[in-house]
């Protein structure tokens, strides 16, 4: 008892940041990250308890007090290897799960006071591992001669990969951009998550032997069918919720008006922000409006801050309490001063004589009784019409199905969303020799998510591969 | 990296041709689809329709005219030399289908695109008219090859150095004043391709045309290449690149095709510069 008090009397221990007046003009990463010190007394707070229930809410059931009980003695080697059992890129995840509404948000000491850190000290074992490891490569089983081919390369992907190849067979890695990653690339930003941990990723599962063919557009560049002939045993799908959704109301095409995968895509992957230095151009705008309420709406208004606008806005149609985002991503937009504009919704957008945009006219909302997925509807507010002065909108609302692969493999069913059906237990499609998983079978959700898909289907593969479908 | 294996430079050096290794695309590739192009670490992801493809050899043509900074850092490259990056084959393939008499009208680079597609019409056994032009006589690219595949075949030049003086809009309404025809291929400058579909239209011949919106995944995922069909939104890179004429809003994409002309303009100029002073 009297330990567990003292334990108590430790406060979460913050993470240093970059202030936000400074981050908000530069593109490097806001958390600096955990000093061993830092780490060793936040690890200290956890209660190592007997039923764990930080581990219930972390989807893929890290060992959560077996890594800190590590940390908090020291041993940073055993962390990671500890984390990597049950997570192959927690460096990643550390940065980007929604820790409130997963494992810290079941973290018991949440009842009274701030959960564990445990993100922050997940994210602190894997950067160490990075900056002193040895980089010794995990044991890989004798080859079994199986051929494995991997159809996208974001964290459902790369987690297949990884886990297949240490299983002794062999994997290739079909990529339609021109660097692996997927929205851990052209999403997600640099400023919150640095493209070298990724690419470090990606060499790390190269030294194990992993394949990885990028310019390779599944559907087009070659079929599943083709790959099949090409003597692959498998295939797992991992191709994301790559089509973006647009508003449909009038004036959407005025010049000045991009989806988040476009802005994004041109500020991450292309690395738009150094131009004139690299090729690729990104419009900056003065007064910026970002539409929607997610991690896209966040990162997307966050990036345009850092291209130097004036004034960014974030529009949303429900209350804050709604915002589907991780809380410190609002928290972090709210310090580097962009504003919120909740219960609104666009109804056109007005141009000028070069069809460039100007203005955005919206309606203002207010909630309703609870939808499909339980959040209030909001509805609309007759005669609530006003005016926001705008010169670039980014449309942020969500992601479909992108129908390229599923359109040319007639034998896989799909949902009415065209969305792939998968078994949740395994991930198997319709389709013989065929698994799927991550977004393209959930919709849009979450690296974590994703990546445990992988792992259910990689298992489910090495028992196919080994014993038969 | 993708190996350029033949280069020509045409139209004074303005319009360039690359044959570039790339069997996985070659082997696919079918009339009307494109490839997207990046030279190198810093370079922009860049559409061009294929020109031609050569199974056996493994190797796609394109053929682009050289208007700012990364055609330019394209026309740069040699013989031995590569791209580090191309995808495809994107878009959609022409629907070559046995109709009667076949009109194709080009313009400037465009009638690089049309040339594939040209050949494609007149293999399964149509008759082709082709009314193709340029500014003028030395900038007017692959008569010959256009020729070879053409019942009637008539140049064009605005400034009269060759064929008939004027625009292939004037040509066009000519031929069908006279004939029967039964589908019009446009594909040129955004103007001429919306001045040609009133012209077919006025006289109810199906026409096709194919867009060249600003580009940057070419699978359908940003979303920054739609233009406006019938009022429907489009993706141009894969609900396209060819569309009816008689439904695109050309207005539109004239505009989006603007979206970033100052910062070009720029980039371009730097590049000038540097390229002056080695
Ligand atoms: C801007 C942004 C911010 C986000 N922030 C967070 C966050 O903070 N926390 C969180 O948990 N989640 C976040 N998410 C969601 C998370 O990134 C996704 O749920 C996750 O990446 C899905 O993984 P995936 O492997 O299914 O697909 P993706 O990561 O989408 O990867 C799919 C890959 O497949 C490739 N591909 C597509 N089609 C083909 C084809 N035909 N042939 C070959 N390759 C193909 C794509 O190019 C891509 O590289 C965010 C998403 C976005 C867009
Ligand atoms: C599907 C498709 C197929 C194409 N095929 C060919 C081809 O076979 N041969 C060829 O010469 N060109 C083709 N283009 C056009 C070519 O992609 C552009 O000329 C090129 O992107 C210009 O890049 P840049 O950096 O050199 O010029 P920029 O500096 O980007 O632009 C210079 C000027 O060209 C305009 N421009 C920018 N992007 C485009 C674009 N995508 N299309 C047209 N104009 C543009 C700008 O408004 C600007 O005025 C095609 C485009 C598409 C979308
Ligand atoms: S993987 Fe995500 S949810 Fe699980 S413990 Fe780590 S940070 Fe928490
Ligand atoms: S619930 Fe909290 S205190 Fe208990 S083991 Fe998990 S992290 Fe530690
Ligand atoms: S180029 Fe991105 S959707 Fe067409």
């Amino acid at each position: 008892m009297e330990e567990k008090e003292k334990k108590r009397k430790i406060p979460r221990q913050p993470m240093p940041e970059q202030e936000p007046k400074v981050r908000a003009r530069n593109f490097m990463e806001v958390p600096l990250g955990y000093t061993s010190e830092l780490a060793m007394k936040e690890a200290e707070r956890c209660l190592q308890c007997k039923k764990p229930s930080c581990m219930e809410g972390c989807p893929v059931s890290v060992d959560i007090p077996g890594f800190i009980r590590h940390i908090k003695a020291g041993e940073f080697t055993e962390a990671i290897r500890n984390l990597w059992s049950k997570n192959s890129l927690p460096a990643v995840c550390g940065r980007v799960c929604p820790q409130e509404i997963q494992c810290e948000g079941s973290c018991i000491l949440g009842k009274k006071e701030a959960p564990v850190a445990i993100g922050n000290l997940e994210r602190f074992a894997a950067d160490h591992e990075r900056t002193h490891g040895t980089g010794e490569l995990p044991p890989k089983a004798a080859p079994t001669g199986k051929k494995v081919a991997v159809v996208g390369s974001g964290p459902s992907g790369l987690t297949v990969a990884g886990d297949l190849i240490v299983k002794g067979h062999e994997v290739t890695v079909f990529e339609a951009f021109h660097k692996a990653g997927g929205v851990l690339v052209y999403g997600i930003p640099e400023f919150r998550l640095p493209k070298e941990i990724v690419a470090q990723e990606i060499h790390f599962l190269e030294r194990l032997g992993v394949k990885v063919e990028c310019n390779a557009v599944v559907g087009r560049t070659i079929t599943l069918d083709e790959i099949f002939e090409q003597g692959y045993d498998a295939i797992y799908i991992g191709v994301g919720a790559g089509l973006p959704k647009f508003l449909n109301v009038p004036g959407e095409n005025l010049v000045g008006i991009l989806s988040a995968n476009e802005y994004l895509t041109r500020a991450n992957l292309m690395k738009a922000y150094l131009f004139p230095e690299v090729d690729t151009p990104i419009p900056h705008g003065k007064n910026v409006i970002v539409l929607g309420g997610g991690n896209v709406a966040m990162d997307s208004a966050r990036t345009a801050m850092r291209l130097g606008a004036d004034s960014v806005r974030i529009v949303y149609r429900r209350s804050k309490a709604e915002l589907p985002a991780r809380a410190a991503e609002v928290h972090h937009a709210e310090e580097e001063g962009i504003q919120f504009f909740f219960l609104t919704n666009p109804t056109r957008f007005m141009g000028n004589e070069k069809g460039r945009l100007v203005g955005m006219e919206c309606l203002k909302m207010e909630l309703g009784e609870p939808d499909a997925s339980g959040r209030r509807r909001p509805i609309p507010i007759k005669g609530s019409e006003f005016k926001m002065e705008c010169d670039l909108v980014v449309v942020a609302v969500g992601s479909g199905a992108n129908p390229l692969l599923t359109s040319s493999t007639p034998d896989m069913t799909l949902n009415k969303w065209g969305y792939i059906q998968a078994d949740p237990q395994n991930g198997k499609t319709t389709k013989k020799r065929v698994w799927a998983g991550g977004d393209i079978v959930t919709g849009a959700a979450t690296v974590i998510l994703a990546m445990g898909a992988g792992r259910k289907a990689a298992d489910s593969i090495h028992k196919y591969l080994t014993w038969g479908w | 990296m993708f190996k350029i294996v033949k280069r020509e430079e045409m139209s004074g050096g303005t319009v360039i041709l690359n044959e570039i290794e790339a069997p996985l695309i070659a082997k696919k590739a079918k009339p009307g689809q494109f490839v997207i192009l990046k030279a190198n670490e810093t370079g922009e992801r860049i559409p061009l329709t294929m020109a031609d493809t050569d199974p056996e050899k493994g190797t796609i043509t394109v053929i682009f005219m050289v208007v700012g900074k990364s055609t330019a850092l394209f026309k740069t490259l040699k013989v031995g030399d590569g791209y580090q990056d191309v995808i495809g084959p994107l878009g959609k393939a022409t629907h070559l289908e046995k109709l009667g008499t076949v009109v194709c009208v080009g313009g400037g680079t465009g009638i690089a695109v049309l040339h594939p597609i040209t050949r494609g019409f007149k293999l399964i056994g149509n008759r082709i008219i082709s009314i193709i032009g340029a500014r003028s006589k030395d900038i007017l690219i692959l008569e010959d090859r256009m020729r070879a595949v053409s019942d009637e075949f008539y140049p064009c030049t605005d400034d009269g150095s060759y064929g008939h003086h004027g625009f292939v809009t004037e040509v066009l309404k000519e031929v069908l004043k006279k004939q029967t025809v039964n589908l019009v291929i446009a594909i040129g400058p955004v103007p001429m391709m919306k001045f040609v579909s009133k012209i077919t239209k006025e006289f109810e011949v199906p026409t096709i045309v194919s867009l060249n919106p600003i580009m940057v995944d070419g699978t359908g995922m940003c979303g920054g290449c739609r233009v406006s069909i019938g009022g429907k939104n489009k993706f141009a890179c894969v609900d396209g690149p060819e569309f009816d004429g008689h439904l695109v809003d050309y207005d539109e994409l004239m505009l989006r095709l603007q979206a970033y002309c100052e910062d070009e303009k720029r980039c371009h100029e730097g590049f000038c510069r540097l390229q002056e002073a080695k």
